[in-house]
């Protein structure tokens, strides 16, 4: 691990400006440290060398609480993983979002991880991750792409471009994005906004290095989840090489707003499969006033895949994922709620 | 960078570089080696530890962002004079290990997946210590350990 300053921060205005007091033109950014379980990973294996790391701990009591009212649900973002998939009203009223925690690491990561921290976790792909690789847009801008010909079986076959075709690991996300999630941001300049949640990762497009729309310095402080009447029947189907402990091959969120077999609305989100955090707009589509069955399911499946672009050794990805989604689908349709 | 770590009741006062892992300062400056070094990337969970009693990973954990915390390691569970923790007790009687290795970090994971509450059923064990690897695979003696020690601890 490179060397860098550190600097544990006492509250969010500390943390903002030692931030910007840390960040100069040719540098790469300062960060900052929460659980620290992809980023000191990430320093480890010498993907990212920032030249200060600001702990952000402190902030814990800032923002990182849970509560859930009429409005929806309010998460901190400095709320560990472990305390969120366990909380009764999460488990209770937006059960994919319980699931898509708990199936995600293993107990111990997420007694360390932030929900903040795991929506920013980098792709695991294995060109970005191995240094000793030349080739990779996201890791070295014009370098090219090693996994395109090479190694692709986990990486994404939907919203990739020719740059990039990293898929982005994470569960939790693609709870946020289908459940038309808010982000709250803090921003260095003084101030704070709020930006949908599915604008707050980029398409690789040609500059998979630029990830998100976070501005220079500016912290994610919570999420807002509105509530809805789908939230209650929903579910995250994780499917993986191992029965834990590992990334989803493929992966969908399903919720559903039944009037007896019809589909009054349903979000649906897709994980393992995509260049940033999923929702299915086309799929929703599909299926909104229609009867719910194995026949439309399908049809929403397919047009999830629609824009599907393979590579290979992914070329079960698309399929693996209409499957997916068709048994969340009918799972969901079928939960007593 | 000097800081102060309070493990296994003792608080301890040392000066770091700010890149040293919770994982390094236990075992390098506190000759407290029973935390074991896996893979050093937090993908095996032998240098699984409790903070403030929740289970982390000493690997991923900045000596510097341990400050505060009460730190238990493997070393804090029972003291030289005193019979074994009822978790050690029920791995040792079921032989829940061969080179050992893992199984500090199985141990302080054992013992808080059951105050978690996630020690209910051997399904609910194997997930809940799907952290930890046992390359001897171990595994089916380490759940027998853990349904064992399980009534002592909650009664403990």
């Amino acid at each position: 691990m490179r060397p860098f300053d550190y600097e544990p921060a006492g509250g969010t205005e500390a943390a903002l400006a030692a931030s910007a007091r840390h960040a100069a033109p040719d540098a790469p950014p300062p960060q900052y440290l929460a659980g620290g379980t992809n980023l000191l990973d990430l320093m480890k294996i010498g993907v990212m060398h920032p030249p200060a790391l600001i702990n952000i701990g402190a902030l814990r009591g800032a923002h990182g609480g849970i509560e859930a009212d009429a409005s929806g649900l309010r998460l901190g973002a400095l709320a560990h993983m472990a305390e969120a998939a366990e909380h009764p009203a999460i488990l209770s009223d937006y059960p994919a979002i319980a699931q898509s925690l708990q199936q995600a690491a293993n107990q111990q990561l997420r007694n360390m991880a932030t929900l903040a921290g795991n929506v920013l976790q980098r792709t695991r792909c294995n060109y970005f991750r191995d240094p000793s690789w030349d080739a990779c847009n996201k890791r070295r801008p014009g370098s090219g792409c090693a996994a395109k010909e090479g190694v692709n079986r986990l990486l994404a076959v939907l919203g990739v471009s020719e740059a990039c075709i990293a898929s982005y690991p994470g569960d939790f996300a693609n709870v946020l994005a289908a459940f038309g999630a808010e982000v709250g941001l803090a921003s260095p300049e003084g101030g704070s906004r709020r930006i949908p949640f599915e604008d707050l990762h980029r398409l690789p497009g040609d500059t998979p290095q630029i990830e998100t729309n976070l501005r220079p310095g500016e912290l994610i402080t919570d999420f807002h989840v509105p509530a809805g009447p789908w939230t209650g029947r929903s579910l995250y189907l994780k499917v993986r090489d191992r029965a834990s402990f590992a990334f989803a091959v493929a992966s969908a969120v399903v919720a559903l707003d039944l009037a007896g077999g019809t589909v009054r609305e349903a979000r649906i989100g897709l994980g393992g499969l995509a260049a940033k955090p999923w929702r299915s707009h086309e799929a929703e589509a599909a299926l909104r006033g229609r009867r719910l069955d194995e026949s439309t399911a399908q049809e929403a499946a397919e047009a999830a895949f629609a824009g599907a672009v393979t590579h290979g050794e992914n070329d079960f990805k698309p399929e693996l994922g209409r499957r997916t989604l068709v048994r969340a689908l009918l799972e969901a349709a079928e939960m007593e709620v | 960078m000097d800081i102060r770590l309070t493990v296994n009741g003792t608080e301890h006062a040392l000066s770091v570089d700010v890149r040293t892992t919770l994982l390094d300062a236990l075992r390098e400056r506190l000759e407290l080696t029973g935390t074991k070094k896996g893979c050093d990337l937090g993908q095996c969970g032998a240098c699984t530890v409790l903070m403030d009693g929740r289970r982390v990973l000493a690997c991923f954990t900045l000596a510097v962002a341990a400050e505060g915390a009460a730190i238990t390691t493997i070393e804090g569970l029972a003291g030289d004079d005193e019979p074994l923790h009822p978790m050690q007790q029920a791995f040792l009687e079921n032989d829940a290990y061969q080179c050992g290795y893992c199984t500090p970090g199985q141990i302080m994971s054992a013992i808080a997946c059951v105050q978690e509450g996630y020690a209910e059923t051997d399904e609910q064990i194997r997930e809940y210590m799907s952290g930890n690897l046992c390359r001897c695979a171990a595994y089916p003696k380490i759940v027998a350990a853990i349904r064992q020690a399980r009534p002592l601890l909650e009664n403990r």
